[in-house]
């Protein structure tokens, strides 16, 4: 090798600056710590936000009543102490509309899943799965707007709890199509296929072997696809409206808890039940998220 | 070995991963320039995190702690930048592992891109060309620069890493079983390739192949549960082992 | 029939249910948008004037277009360090520790945490501090909107990001170590580079979800139906009109809500299509 060449090269290698470099290097990770610690602070800022703000409103009657009228709070207000009634006719709400929409969403989820999974090779099967991750996409408030559309003007004729089971449920479908698949993805086939050398009958094979086998994973996918609809708003806003007594009936309207934090949120009377509800609804859908986690974490160490 | 023509001394160097827990134990050598020594030993004697203190790449590890010295030329390593460090130490790998989103080319002067080193375009080509034919890959890739890496087969991907360690002129190349992952006529080329290398570099090769350190190396260490059993020049050590444990592992009782 | 073959069936039938779902969320979003259409044409997405009065009824979608996208694209460049930022932590400087393990669950917690729930703490503690700092007189608009968004995109962020960052081979970045390298070094040279379309996919996603996002928004950007005119103007979005306005409207104002429900149903799937189809091709 030129000699000039090599004396040049090490010349160059030699100005490199090392201080400046492992300078820039720790620079770049404090910032990228600082950054880290600000996105963490935040998540406990608003949790801690919630629980001082909320926690002293939670009680029985929280539980047992339905959201007060304006006028009651007022008073309530004005005399210093804590806003009577509760948040029922608001949890009832969730309840039915959430079961409601888990009814349907459950069953065609888990078999599209499946179907998916037994074709996955298929031209077919790949633009259902598109699709579906399309649909997973559309902005909640578009799915209230259609389920509007559909349920709202020609159905039950006006808001109604079908109707806001119907938008959640478009919105669980995908996330239980897609969980669906990927739990069935992680059994073993040879399990699949002892059965199918044994002559079971399809339906069989499904649900006495691919089903029970992968039953966790559908769980965790559930659990996570109710949570993930449990504090939606918006398409509520356009299905059911919302309602000041608790109801049954699935052409009526009905609250939910949502609903309800939005309406103490127009009502400055309200504002102390803002708080205990959010910290109520977002309890519940944390516990729901650390659920399907364990049940997920607890299948993977066996 | 005469000192004289030393390029690093370890000196009573230990290792350990967790505490109490040696990797490597009190281990003094001296490494002669311009001759490939070979470190061998049964599987988890230490070979690995010996070779990888010598460029401190052994403290990527989180909790690893190191006693002793390690000096080249007489400067104790464990004080210099580890950057200088290893800008004068370069490494190879057991699988070779060329950079699959940068060109041949590219990899071949990534040390220089690494480090934030500019170099004029005739630079550039000259290092590459010369690099490629250091290691006797240019004819084969000479019309394929541009093309990425990992397109080459397995033989060709580690001289290209080869390269990529001696683009950069070390005075000591470090490689830690760098055939085994490969088929015999790339590892025969390689083995050319280093006796070819030694000329203008030092090398210090682990190796699990007997028969490789004894066709290339001129000095041979021998490892066992972490100690410096016994360090010679290869011949000797291979014809009059003097500890039982080394002819036991090279009559191959064990290991 | 044998049961195998009707097994098959109810398969088949219940896939269709996703394209009758798809299709006909796509017709009825077209079908009601006809009567604005008709009245406005093209012109809607290049108007940016909004009147509901009855009697002098105007309407066109710029505003909102350009209050979603201002909004968003604004949140999408504050939520990348703070996404790329605990991607890094994550999956690269303090992988497989407790102290990621402590980072990765504070991201699912922001996962999970209601849109509305965001809003009011948007509205009760961000807006107050922004006017305390005198950015903004009301503390309404795209500023802290954008904001509260860029907090809540980051779940979607980094969740793809991190699993691609620690896919790549460890290897690589010994090589780079080797030759040199600091830290800083390995994470742009050989970490990005490798990690680069997955990451871009992400954020893409993450774009999506902001451009979709409603009760937040809402809550935080004013309501004001006119072309954002900066940083801290009040606006309005396509998703906050169709929650604003929804429960009046009737006829051709319900028409063009209707309108802009398909704008945005249209630009989504355009957005999260590509992201995956980045993913799909590249990760
Ligand atoms: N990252 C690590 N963390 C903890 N202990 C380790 C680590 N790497 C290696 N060890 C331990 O250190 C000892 C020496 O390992 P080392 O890899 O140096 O052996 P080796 O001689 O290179 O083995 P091989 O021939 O199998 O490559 C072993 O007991 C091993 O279990
Ligand atoms: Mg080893």
């Amino acid at each position: 090798m030129d000699s000039s060449i090599l004396q040049k090269r090490k010349a160059m290698i030699a100005t490199t600056h090392f201080g400046v470099r492992s300078f820039k290097s720790r620079l770049f990770f404090s910032i990228v710590l600082l950054f880290a610690l600000i996105t963490i602070s935040i998540v406990f800022l608003i949790i801690g936000t919630l629980v001082v703000k909320g926690y002293h409103q939670i009680n029985w009657s929280f539980f047992t009543q339905v959201a007060p009228d304006t006028f009651d709070a007022m008073m309530a207000n004005a005399s210093g102490k804590i806003i009577p009634g509760g948040i029922l006719n608001g949890i009832t709400g969730t309840l039915l509309l959430v079961g409601l929409a888990s009814v349907i969403a459950i069953p065609f989820g888990i078999v599209i899943g499946i179907y998916l999974y037994e074709n996955a090779t298929k031209r077919y099967a790949g633009v259902i799965r598109d699709i579906s991750d399309v649909l997973q996409g559309v902005p909640s408030i578009v799915v209230g707007l259609i389920v509007y559309l559909w349920v709202v003007v020609d159905i039950t004729k006006g808001y109604s709890v079908l109707a806001g089971s119907v938008a959640l449920a478009i919105m669980m479908l995908p996330l239980i199509i897609r969980s669906t698949e990927e739990s069935m993805k992680m059994v073993p086939t040879t399990l699949k296929e002892a059965a199918i050398a044994l002559g079971t009958p399809y339906y069989k094979v499904i649900l006495r072997v691919l089903i029970p086998s992968s039953f966790s994973g559908l769980i965790t996918g559930v659990l996570l696809a109710v949570s993930r609809v449990l504090g939606e708003t918006a398409p509520l806003l356009l299905t059911t409206l919302g309602n000041s007594s608790v109801n049954w009936n699935l052409a009526k309207p009905v609250s939910a808890v949502p609903l309800l934090i939005w309406q103490f949120y127009n009502d400055p009377n309200m504002v102390n039940l803002i708080w205990s509800s959010s910290l109520f609804l977002m309890g519940f859908v944390l516990l729901l998220n650390i659920l399907s986690k364990w049940i997920a974490a607890k299948k993977s160490i066996q | 070995m005469a000192p004289a023509a030393s390029i690093l001394s370890i000196e009573d160097l230990s290792i350990a991963y967790d505490r109490d827990k040696y990797a490597v134990k009190n281990v003094t050598a001296t490494v002669r320039k311009n001759a490939i020594t070979a470190i061998m030993g049964p599987s988890g004697c230490g070979k690995t995190t010996l070779l990888r203190a010598i460029n401190r790449m052994h403290e990527l590890y989180p909790n690893i702690s190191t006693e002793g010295k390690i000096k080249l030329y007489g400067d104790n390593i464990y004080e210099m930048p580890t950057i200088e460090l290893r800008r004068k130490i370069g490494m190879v790998f057991q699988r070779p592992n060329p950079f699959p989103t940068m060109s041949i080319y590219e990899n071949v002067i990534a040390g220089y891109k690494l480090n934030g080193i500019h170099l004029k375009r005739s630079e550039r080509d000259e290092i590459v060309e010369t690099t490629l034919r250091d290691v006797t890959l240019w004819d084969e890739v000479k019309n394929a620069l541009h093309k990425k890496g990992t397109f080459l087969s397995g033989g060709q991907q580690q001289r290209l890493c080869v390269a990529r360690a001696l683009a950069f002129k070390p005075e000591i190349i470090l490689l830690d079983e760098p055939t085994s992952a490969l088929d015999p006529v790339s590892t025969a080329k390689i083995e050319d390739l280093l006796v070819e290398l030694k000329q203008h570099y030092t090398i210090i090769l682990v190796t699990h192949n007997m028969s490789q350190a004894a066709r290339i190396s001129d000095n041979s260490m021998f490892m066992y549960l972490g100690e410096l059993i016994e360090y010679e020049d290869t011949k000797t050590m291979f014809t009059n082992p003097k500890d039982p444990r080394t002819e036991g592992y090279l009559t191959g009782k064990f290991g | 029939m044998n049961s195998d073959k009707i097994t098959k069936y109810i398969l088949f039938g219940a896939s269709l249910l996703i394209l009758v779902v798809a299709g006909g969320m796509l017709y009825s979003l077209v079908e009601g948008s006809l009567p604005s259409f008709r009245v406005f044409g093209w012109k809607f997405l290049v108007s940016p004037e909004w009147n509901p009065t009855q009697g002098d009824q105007h309407f066109g979608a710029l505003a909102f277009i350009a209050g979603t996208l201002f909004t968003s694209i604004f949140a999408l460049l504050v939520a990348i360090p703070l996404a790329f930022s605990t991607s890094l932590i994550v999956a690269e400087y303090f992988r497989k520790t407790w102290f990621a393990n402590v980072v990765s669950t504070c991201v699912d917690l922001l996962a999970g945490i209601p849109s509305v729930i965001f809003g009011l703490w948007g509205f009760y503690a961000l807006r107050p501090f922004i006017v305390s700092i005198g950015l903004s007189h009301q503390g309404f608009g795209i500023f802290t909107a954008g904001l509260v968004l860029a907090i809540m995109i980051v779940p979607y962020a980094t969740s793809l990001s991190n699993s691609i960052i620690m896919m790549v081979p460890n290897e690589l970045k010994e090589a780079a170590y080797s030759l040199g390298a600091t830290r800083l070094e390995v994470i742009w040279n050989v970490i990005l580079p490798n990690a680069r379309s997955g990451i871009t996919a992400s954020y893409i996603l993450a774009f999506g979800r902001a451009l979709g996002e409603t009760m937040a928004v809402t809550m935080l950007i004013g309501n004001a139906n006119i072309l954002p005119k900066g940083l801290f103007s009040t606006g309005n979005t396509m998703a906050s009109v169709i929650a604003n306005e929804f429960g009046e409207a009737s006829g051709v104002h319900l028409s063009s809500l209707i309108e802009i429900g398909l704008l945005l149903f249209v630009i989504t799937a355009i957005i999260n299509a590509t992201g995956k189809y980045i993913i799909k091709k590249f990760a």
